[in-house]
């Protein structure tokens, strides 16, 4: 028989290895991820890879028009997004304590933050590809800033309440109208932040893939009309991957390796101003 | 005059005032429009399967285009299987994470480590899907699923789970691809909550000569389970909505199996890969549907840990 206390030494020493094991699990995973992008993507990274079509079946080419397409939508989506998501988030942190539209939006765009992306497509594709009766990069735009919105509109109220009423209360002593509160002081005060909000929803809509099956789809070819399909990264590398050449399957590791710095850069870049928002001084 | 010129400045800043919060006013209507058109546009458009198949169309596992019967049950119950694989190894595997970087590491680790494991949220789910395709499936296919067959394919009761041949690609290899997706999610909630369990109560266990085990299970972990409900469910909302991970290893097959290794489909992969090829209108109207069974699914979940994460913050503020 183990003495009681023994045991209880045990249990404790074989839970807190298994903590420790369930860490380096989940490292594990993501070297083992980031190893795989690199061993597979970084050889096929030349300087055709950014000034090159993507290619036919069995030729060489490069990424030039994904790159380019997804760099238009994603700004895009972004100009469109981010003024919508700072004006609401601003109604509902400096007006939102009246009225029924506050509580109603703040609920819903709390759905609309989880909602799964491929249902946003689903939703542009029928109001909008069904209407228009073509695929094209407007659409895959506004499907992304479907995903901004909510992103911008959640950081902004957040960081906004972050602010401590002293401050405006200090610019309405001084005769401030409220408006001028709002631009002036508590934007100001908060920038960082919001800033943080712009660009984590950049690194989220970076990388998304399924609302632009529905939407932008894609194009083999060069094209700067936003009404025509569009090529763009996350597409290319779905049809490149699961396709059976292997040039094409090649140019997909490719572009999965520069979509994942892309993002995983932009998250650590939100990370450090993030921390200067929260820790000023 | 210097009067006169105030009070109009007075009232154009009024003026201003006004504009300002109606513009403010209009954007947020604009977000509430956007999600309420987003229900409606789903609704609309499965009205003409709703039309043709009714209740049955949630249990029917029929799926043929050609004949234009449709119902949703092999994608439902996939994304539910998928989910609860991933949830079943995402659980403990995040509990783990959250407790060494809450009350196992060293300070100068936490924050570091908590970032890697947040950069595994940040990875695009399309190169998870990759990475399984092409990379973890055969390695799985090789090793381990003969062994689970060998092993747990043994036991009675639930060895059927694991019979057929070893594809790779199916609703296991699913699960635990959703299991590495959801595991950030789920520890960086839990390591939250864990971090507000006062340290006094912490402290007062350690003083009874409580192993740090014994102080986790039965102090912390009561004290935050509201909250680690809440972070499981966000969790279980991720991976219900899901879409390319699950596309590249499911396997995508209308077809009902006991057995995990072999190939399913989820609600999100079905969209994936036939809403653009679908034509006549009760396909596109099906698919459609599985899209708002899919919102109102991932609603459920979303609703009810909002519920439980508002109670902890409740008690939060109760407590002393």
């Amino acid at each position: 028989m183990i003495p009681v206390y023994t045991r209880r030494r045990i249990v404790n020493a074989i839970n807190l290895t298994f903590s420790i094991l369930a860490m380096a699990f989940g490292l594990f995973w993501l070297f083992w991820i980031l190893f795989t992008l690199f061993e597979k993507g970084l050889g096929g990274i030349s300087i055709a890879t950014f000034t090159q079509m993507t290619p036919a079946p069995g030729s060489t080419g490069g990424l030039l028009n994904a790159i380019a397409g997804s760099l238009v939508m994603v700004i895009l989506a972004t100009l469109i997004g981010t003024p919508v998501g700072i004006m609401a988030g601003t109604y509902l942190a400096e007006y939102g304590q009246r009225g029924w539209l506050a509580p109603v939006t703040r609920f819903i765009n709390d759905i609309l933050l989880s909602a799964p992306s491929i249902v946003i497509g689903l939703f542009v594709y029928t109001v909008y590809v069904a209407k228009m009766g073509h695929f094209s990069g407007w659409a895959g735009a506004l499907a992304l800033s479907l995903i901004v919105i909510p992103v911008v509109v959640r950081t902004t109220e957040d960081m906004l309440r972050l602010i401590p009423d002293s401050l405006r209360e200090a610019a309405a002593a001084l005769g401030a109208p409220q408006w001028k509160i709002v631009t002036l002081v508590t934007w100001r005060a908060s920038k960082v932040g919001i800033m943080t909000g712009v660009l984590l929803a950049i690194a989220r809509i970076s990388g998304e893939t399924a609302p632009l099956l529905f939407t932008s789809l894609n194009n083999q070819f060069w094209n700067a009309d936003m009404n025509q399909p569009m090529a763009n990264l996350p597409v290319v590398i779905f049809q490149f991957a699961m396709s059976p050449y292997e040039n094409w399957q090649e140019l997909a590791w490719t572009g999965a390796l520069l979509i994942t710095l892309g993002v995983l850069g932009l998250n650590i870049a939100a990370r450090f101003f993030l921390r200067k928002q929260v820790l000023p001084n | 005059m210097s009067k006169i010129h105030f009070a109009a400045k007075l009232k154009r800043q009024l003026l201003f005032d006004r504009i300002f919060h109606k513009v403010t006013w209009f954007f947020t209507f604009v977000v509430f429009a956007l999600l309420a058109a987003l229900i409606g546009s789903l609704i609309i458009g499965s009205i003409p399967t709703i039309k043709a198949f009714g209740f049955d169309f949630l249990f029917s596992a029929d799926w043929n285009p050609v004949t234009e019967k449709f119902g949703a049950l092999v994608p439902i119950v996939g994304t539910l299987i998928t989910s609860m694989i991933a949830l079943s190894i995402g659980i403990p595997v995040s509990f783990g994470i959250a407790l060494f970087l809450t009350e196992l590491s060293p300070p100068w680790l936490r924050r570091p480590l908590g970032t890697a494991i947040e950069l595994l949220a940040g990875i695009p789910s399309i190169i998870y899907g990759m990475w399984g395709l092409f990379v973890f499936a055969p390695l799985f296919a090789q090793y381990i699923q003969p062994w689970l067959q060998n092993s747990l394919g043994q036991v009675p009761g639930i060895g059927f789970l694991f019979e057929g041949s070893f594809m790779g690609i199916g609703m296991l290899t699913a699960g635990i691809i959703l299991a590495i997706m959801v595991i950030p999610f789920i520890a960086a909630v839990m390591r939250d909550v864990f971090e507000i369990v006062p340290s006094m109560l912490k402290e007062s266990a350690y003083a009874f000569g409580a192993t740090t085990w014994e102080v986790i299970w039965h102090v912390v972990l009561p004290y935050t389970k509201i909250g680690v409900v809440g972070a499981i469910m966000l969790g279980l909302g991720r991976a219900l909505g899901e879409t390319m991970a699950v596309t590249f290893v499911i396997g995508n097959a209308h077809q009902l199996h006991t057995s995990l290794f072999m190939p399913g489909n989820s609600i999100a992969s079905a969209l994936a890969n036939e809403f653009t090829e679908a034509d006549g209108e009760l396909y596109t109207s099906a698919l459609i549907e599985l899209g708002l069974i899919l919102f109102f699914i991932t609603f459920v979940v979303l609703a009810f840990s909002k519920i439980l994460l508002v109670q902890l913050k409740k008690r939060e503020g109760t407590a002393t």
